[in-house]
């Protein structure tokens, strides 16, 4: 008999070594997440995808997936922390979705009409942060970076390469990259990198592409983030 | 330049692992880090830049930009503070003719604030190019003025300056036992491994960083990991504001530590151990290194050790300045070179630690009483305490009382008993286990010291009624925020929010939904963030609100909604685009409600 987990109360079945947001997409079950990726090695840090393990708390997409355990998901506390998790990253960084050219195609912005997200509810910070144009092809725009390493993970899992790093310590973090100018234009990213396509935000961006498709018909423009989510990871991760 | 770095680069054998280290040599050299150092270690290390920068930016000793040749660091410890360090730190920067955060601009000294440097006892305190400065006074700090203005090199500074005591003011159980050198080693081998890791069962002996998992089980599970290669690591980065047993321990009795840190390894089968010692006691490195040499040429460290075929040694590893790096999995980080980001869980550090081998990391209070118990049995040791908290525990007890210093007590001592015991009168309340724990008000003094009340690893801080709550509150959630190591969002952001909130309620700008706002940050904080950190961060608020909720509702205006910014403010470009300022073009902030 195969093992399982129940989450919010049904029947979950999970393989071996399967983590509890891996057996959850390929049962259909959509859990919250901004920093994991199913190619890549999870991070655990946006904490989106916190669900309760038998009345603990544990982020999904890092807890190994164990027979008998009882998950929450989808409860209206964990949506609630989740709505300010989502806050939070907003105030923290400097994200006007009306005037970002990712508007649409943002999972930051998707994940927070999944769960609501009606204001800012925190004050905003206003960080000063910069932006590097330098790059031909590719932009960084830092004020729209959540730090969730996706193009970290990317570019040296995938590209095989070592273009970005998160520094600092607190809310000092930031993203740098591999030059010693500290500027991309300096470094071996090309356009064609997985790491060049792989934010969930606005911050690394393919120049020159910007409108192509047009306002009204981008992914999150008709569809929820979780159906899209579920539509793209549910066959690889229930191989 | 070049030279200095390669050589150094050689001397760690190339290896990144000793990167902190390395860093460490740098910054001492140059005061700063060095672009081209950076450039150049990268080389040496096969390390992309981009690790070596982002490590140099997460630890606050190590920088950049220049600081002076003279870096000037006073704790900001709410017992430094008690101390009157505001005044001093001013009545310094004067003197020096620096601002606090700022490099003089002839580059010769530097200023700025710290986390708690673990002189609580004797502050205020600070750190001079990472040696600790103690008892600072008007006098003291004419002289280091002096001295820095003269360019006297830090060896020719009076030693007084540097004098750090050990305050031992109630010795017990383990303090009273002076062991000799290799006696618990020796008696384990003629006991044997088994019985003696069966002696540690009986002990009941719990982790004494505060957590309190049961040692010999900690010890049992990894000695039964298939992966051989294992390691012992003593976790001496006790950053807790108000915590200095460990630099005592250190000091006193660090044969004693080593001791159980080889006996763990005698059990486990390990062959390394690392002593991680926070960087602000650099002052016992010299000492340690020492009485790790003497421990070798006494056979009982190196190879063959006791002529039984073990083989085991200890190195020191040095901290950075980030209290993060207390916790387990971080301090694994940090000692592999990397920055200090707790890792997820599972894989726990028994089965996957230093370089994802099995690894038993204890708090140096742990190994030492391992040592005794090593000693005289089991029972010894468990014979004290209560039923769930076996043993002593050793105290740091600060603040107001008349006898600051180490106690050391049997678990289960009431929070009273030790307050008369430092002479501490007229007190508000007590802080108990450091900024994460608990502050317990002057009607729970019945309470105990034990895991299953009041648990502590040994910070133990005293307020009279002289005190204010809210500031020292306030100054808990400054430090968390500061020490968020930045890697979730609920603390990164949380700890951030959480100093906004309460700087808003405390400064009299708070209205009604303000309190509550307030406490619904902590509980997410509490239940979302990824490590202890975020997880005890909102304590000083939660545990005060608990007890002094009026405290905090009276701090709020008597209006429904104060706008989170200045309104006139905002106004200050309208007004001069339209070359206005008459009443009209004034707003008030809030129409008060009488």
């Amino acid at each position: 008999m195969s093992k399982s987990i129940t989450i919010d109360g049904n029947t979950v079945p999970f393989e071996e070594g399967q983590t509890i947001m891996e057996a959850a997409t390929a049962a259909g079950v959509y859990i919250p997440h901004l920093c994991h990726h199913l190619e890549f090695a999870p991070h655990g840090s946006c904490k989106l995808c916190n669900v309760k393990v038998n009345g603990r708390v544990c982020s999904a997409c890092t807890f190994p997936a164990m027979e008998g355990q009882e998950v929450l998901n989808n409860t209206q506390e964990l949506t609630d922390d989740r709505q300010k998790i989502t806050q939070m990253l907003f105030v923290e960084g400097n994200h006007f979705c009306p005037s970002c050219e990712k508007t649409g195609n943002c999972q930051l912005q998707a994940v927070a009409y999944h769960l609501n997200m009606l204001d800012d509810h925190y004050p905003l910070f206003f960080p000063t942060r910069k932006v590097d144009a330098s790059h031909a092809e590719v932009m960084i725009d830092h004020n729209r970076c959540i730090f969730c390493t996706l193009c970290v993970r990317a570019s040296q899992q995938k590209d095989g390469k070592d273009v970005f790093a998160i520094s600092g310590r607190g809310l000092k973090k930031h993203l740098i990259v591999n030059a010693q100018s500290g500027l991309l234009k300096d470094t071996d990213i090309e356009a064609t990198d997985q790491a060049a396509h792989i934010c969930p935000t606005g911050a690394i961006l393919i120049k020159h592409t910007a409108y192509q498709v047009p306002i009204g018909e981008r992914i999150y423009d008709h569809k929820q983030i979780d159906q899209v989510s579920l539509e793209k990871e549910h066959d690889q991760h229930g191989k | 330049m070049t030279k200095f770095i390669q050589d150094l680069a050689e001397t760690h054998r190339y290896q990144s692992t000793h990167l902190l280290d390395i860093l460490r040599s740098i910054q001492t050299h140059y005061h700063y880090i060095p672009e081209a150092a950076i450039e150049q270690l990268a080389e040496l290390l096969k390390t992309p830049r981009t690790q070596i920068i982002s490590v140099v930016e997460f630890y606050s000793f190590f920088h950049l930009s220049p600081h002076g040749e003279y870096e000037i660091l006073i704790s900001d410890s709410i017992t430094d503070h008690m101390l009157g360090k505001k005044s001093l730190i001013d009545y310094l920067s004067k003197k020096l003719n620096v601002a606090v955060g700022e490099v003089r601009q002839d580059g010769v000294v530097s200023l700025d604030n710290t986390s708690c440097t673990g002189m609580c006892d004797q502050g205020p305190a600070g750190l001079v190019n990472g040696h600790a400065l103690t008892h600072l006074d008007h006098q003291r700090i004419d002289l280091i003025t002096d001295l820095i203005n003269q360019q006297k090199p830090l060896n020719e500074w009076p030693d007084n300056l540097f004098l750090v005591e050990d305050n031992i003011i109630k010795p017990g159980l383990l303090l009273n036992q002076s062991i000799n050198q290799g006696s618990a080693l020796q008696a384990t081998f003629k006991r044997g491994l088994k019985e003696t890791l069966s002696e540690l069962e009986q002990s009941g002996l719990r982790g004494r960083g505060g957590a309190g998992f049961k040692t010999a089980t900690k010890w049992k599970f990894c000695s039964e990991e298939p992966e051989t290669l294992r390691y012992v690591v003593c976790n001496a980065d006790e950053g807790e504001p108000g915590t200095f047993k460990d630099r005592v321990l250190l000091n006193t009795y660090a044969h004693q530590v080593f001791e159980g840190m080889t006996l763990c390894a005698a059990i486990i089968e390990a062959q390394q151990g690392f002593l991680y010692l926070r960087g602000e006691y650099l002052h016992l490195y010299e000492k340690l290194q020492g009485i790790l040499e003497e421990r070798r040429q006494a056979g009982l460290l190196g190879n063959n050790i006791l002529k039984q075929g073990m083989n085991f040694d200890i190195e020191i590893c040095l901290g950075a300045g980030a209290y993060i790096c207390g916790e387990e999995s971080a301090l694994i980080e940090s000692l592999e070179g990397k920055m200090g980001i707790p890792r997820n869980r599972p894989p726990y550090p028994v089965t996957q630690g230093y370089l994802d081998k099995p690894t038993v990391v204890n708090n140096v209070e742990t190994f030492m009483a391992a040592a005794s118990i090593a000693i005289n049995g089991g029972a010894w040791f468990a014979n004290i305490g209560t039923e769930k908290s076996k043993g002593t525990k050793i105290l740091s007890i600060c603040g107001d009382c008349a006898r600051p210093g180490i106690y050391e007590y049997p678990f289960g001592t009431s929070i009273q008993t030790v307050l008369d015991d430092c002479g501490a009168s007229d007190v508000l309340g007590v802080q108990i286990g450091g900024p994460s724990g608990t502050f317990i008000a002057n009607h729970e003094f019945k309470r105990q010291l034990a895991f299953e009340d009041l648990a502590t690893g040994g910070s133990f801080i005293v307020f009279d009624n002289s005190r204010n709550i809210l500031e020292i509150v306030n100054n808990f959630i400054h430090f968390f925020a500061h020490e968020s190591c930045g890697f979730c969002t609920p603390c990164r952001v949380g700890t951030s929010l959480l100093k906004k909130q309460l700087d808003k309620i405390i400064e009299g700008h708070g209205s009604a939904g303000d309190v509550v706002a307030l406490e619904e940050l902590c509980q997410l904080i509490k239940t979302q963030s990824h490590c202890g950190l975020g997880q005890t961060a909102a304590n000083p608020v939660l545990t005060t609100l608990e007890r002094y909720p009026e405290l905090y509702q009276s701090q709020l205006k008597k209006i429904s909604y104060e706008p989170g910014f200045d309104l006139d403010g905002a106004l200050e470009t309208a007004r001069r685009l339209a070359k206005r300022n008459d009443a009209g073009a004034h707003l008030a902030q809030v129409e008060e409600e009488s």
